[in-house]
């Protein structure tokens, strides 16, 4: 019976969460590396644009939003040149919903590795997390190179705000709350699939309920106000605004919400992640 | 000095069967129902045992059940079995792919699995950066890696190639590099799932050599799934058999292997209407009864090469059959037929009577070198096949007892007995 202290790991029919396979992740952080690298490596090879393209789908996104909704909807930008409003809100939701479309299909699209080898399955959004943070850091110079521009050749002014050293904050926000939904979608997928047919749906409506096209004080004093201040990205995108633009509403109260909805979206993440991954190659 | 570092209790799987819909969403909805009020899992109580010829009365199936045993450390162990007798997934649960219904396995130490070769290789990256990546998926730290790197590319074979995109690889070249990084995992634990059946001879016969390394001289323990007795008689010294999920028997290996072939001994009769037959049966006519004697020492358990064989294969129909051949072949463990032997080859056809038991006999000297073979049933009239029954039993063929143990002296490869006449000339 004292044999019973000495088990490396025992496997188990119950499942349950355990803090055992963070640590068990972090054991295989080379792993988590290796998948970013190859994420990353992979994605432009025998393109002659490579990491280009990059660049050129914020660019076509931007013109795109300036022509529809500001010039014929007519949409306000907040006194703000519409290409560095509509870039600067394109940049921080494109992070977000990558990251969201690309984790909430980790078990159906690793399903034939899952089903070979053992490796925690968590490193595998945390790769595409960490893999997407590239693209943007590519796209966020982008945007700090068209800011540079109009400040110094348009004349845009600018008061350089503390709210810029919140950056990290905002990017640590966007991936928790990525991959906490992320986690849970996958897992809720493997076996009903129904829901994954909503993903991109849904991923779309939510950036309209965000203020990536509109500032947030034009809906304000909507009726669609709840709604658009109950969507914890909100503050998130409206704090990049702030701090870049010099333009927006800061609320450290609205941002400490967004944290307490990531908090418990990647509790929940983790939770039914872990049940899933034991069980899923028999269902996926 | 042997600790148990493999310790399996009472584990069971269960599989459903069936497509996934709404069916199983009611059944998800009541087990969820039964689990909410704190009982037992319903569907765990039902399942039937795992024989995929016949239909199933339930939707659920136990690909495994009740299975225990211990394995001590450097202990190498076989699985076998006929497929679905549940070795899959017994190394699917012990690798961690999934997880079981019921029991636990206890494991210390580090395990890594091979339930392929090349997990995770991506085309579009080089060799080198592959082996990176499919090490670190079966756990191998990078500086491990990289330290084992020229070891590993020496002995995929491949150097030319290793900074060249893998999806440029023949597919030789991919395994063998994908081989080779397996088989530098510093592991505790190795499990392995018929991995071994690739590349060329000469790679396998490398494999084997590291295999056997690894377990004599760096005291791993390995469970290795096969379907080559042969192979698993030549790694693995304990064996475990497998029967339709439930652990039928385990121990020395030969004894494994001789209870999953024991249909084959001299003299033992084997009730040929309990084996499944295969293509157009007509259903008057049966093949009731084999016997495989050893006509040269009636005595002996066993058959070795040379030894005269005979088989006494009984038939009986409910109707008149005319000009019955009566037809039994042999083939190796991969399925091909070596020879096919004809009643009608040595005797004219017969004309059989209805409801009397018939017995023919067939006495041969079988060609075969030492190995295990499966012998094959027949029937057919003048109209076509009467039936057809494969795989009625292994026959293992022994190496002749022979003084002179100098290899060399002695053929070494191939499947057939071949005497040639020789004459020194210049005498």
């Amino acid at each position: 019976m004292q044999q019973e202290e000495s088990w490396s790991y025992t496997i188990h029919s119950h499942s349950g969460f355990s803090f055992a396979s963070l640590t068990e992740a972090w054991h295989y952080r080379d792993l988590l590396w290796m998948f970013v690298k190859r994420d990353i490596v992979t994605n432009y090879k025998q393109t002659i644009l490579g990491p280009l393209w990059f660049f050129i789908q914020p660019i076509l996104t931007t013109a795109m939003f300036m022509l529809i909704f500001n010039r014929v909807a007519k949409l306000p930008t907040d006194q703000v040149p519409p290409v560095l409003f509509y870039l600067s809100g394109i940049t921080a939701w494109n992070y977000f919903s990558e990251c969201l479309v690309k984790t909430s299909t980790t078990f159906k699209d690793n399903a034939y590795i899952f089903g070979k080898v053992y490796f925690p399955r968590l490193i595998l959004p945390l790769s595409l997390i960490l893999s997407n943070l590239l693209k943007f850091a590519i796209q966020f110079g982008l945007f700090i190179a068209v800011l540079l521009f109009y400040i110094f050749c348009r004349g845009f002014q600018i008061h350089l705000q503390p709210y810029i050293l919140l950056t990290p904050v905002l990017v640590f926000l966007m991936a928790g709350i990525a991959l906490g939904s992320g986690m849970i979608i996958t897992s809720l997928t493997t076996k009903y699939r129904d829901l994954s047919f909503l993903v991109q749906f849904s991923v779309q409506l939510l950036m309209y309920a965000t203020p990536v096209i509109y500032p947030l004080s034009t809906v304000i004093n909507s009726r669609y106000k709840i709604l658009i201040l109950a969507n914890p990205l909100t503050p998130i995108v409206e704090t990049f605004r702030v701090a870049f633009l010099g333009k927006g509403i800061f609320s450290w109260s609205a941002l400490g919400y967004s944290f307490l909805v990531m908090t418990i979206l990647l509790l929940a993440g983790f939770y039914i992640f872990n049940k899933t991954e034991r069980s899923f190659t028999d269902t996926v | 000095m042997s600790e148990i570092i493999i310790k399996v209790e009472n584990l069971s799987k269960q599989y459903r069967l069936g497509e996934i819909g709404t069916g199983s969403l009611s059944h998800d909805l009541n087990r969820w129902w039964y689990k909410m009020r704190g009982k037992e899992d319903p569907y765990l109580k039902i399942g039937e045992v795992n024989d995929r010829t016949k239909k199933g009365e339930s939707d659920y199936v136990w690909a495994l059940k009740d299975v225990n045993f211990e394995i001590k450390k450097g202990e190498v162990w076989g699985v076998i079995g006929k497929n679905g007798a549940g070795k899959s997934t017994l190394l699917k649960l012990l690798s961690r792919v999934t997880s079981p219904s019921t029991g636990k396995i206890n494991i210390k130490g580090k395990m890594a699995s091979l339930l392929e070769v090349g997990t995770g290789f991506h085309g579009e990256l080089t060799g080198r950066e592959n082996v990176f990546l499919n090490g670190a998926i079966l756990g191998m730290r990078r500086r491990e890696i990289a330290s084992k790197m020229d070891e590993i590319i020496a002995f995929s074979g491949v150097e030319k190639y290793i900074d060249t995109p893998v999806k440029r690889y023949s597919s030789g070249m991919y395994v063998r590099l994908a081989f080779s990084v397996a088989a530098h995992l510093d592991t505790d634990i190795l499990i392995l799932d018929e991995v071994l059946a690739v590349g060329d001879a000469s790679f396998q016969q490398k494999c084997l050599g590291k295999m056997n390394d690894a377990a004599t001289n760096q005291g791993k323990t390995v469970l290795f799934v096969s379907h080559n007795l042969l192979q698993v008689q030549g790694i693995c010294k304990k064996g475990m058999l497998l029967e339709h999920g439930e652990l039928k028997m385990m121990g020395d290996i030969n004894k494994v292997v001789s209870e999953y072939t024991i249909t084959g001994k001299n003299n033992s009769e084997i009730d040929v209407t309990k084996i499944p037959r295969l293509g157009p049966k007509v259903d008057y006519f049966n093949i009731t009864r084999v016997k495989i004697i050893n006509a040269t020492d009636p005595g002996d358990q066993l058959f070795r090469e040379e030894d005269e064989m005979m088989l006494e294969i009984s038939f009986i129909s409910r109707e008149e059959i005319k000009d019955c051949v009566i037809a039994f072949s042999v083939s190796d463990v991969h399925g091909n037929a070596l020879m096919d032997c004809r009643s009608t080859q040595d005797h004219p056809a017969i004309n059989v009577s209805r409801d009397i038991e018939y017995t023919i006999t067939a006495k041969f000297d079988l060609p075969l070198r030492a190995g295990n073979y499966q012998l094959n049933l027949g029937a057919a009239c003048f109209y076509g096949i009467m039936e057809y029954v494969p795989s009625v039993a292994n026959i293992e063929i022994l190496p002749k007892i022979d003084e002179n143990d100098n290899t060399l002296y002695k053929p070494t490869v191939g499947i057939l007995l071949f005497y040639p006449k020789w004459e020194l000339i210049n005498q």
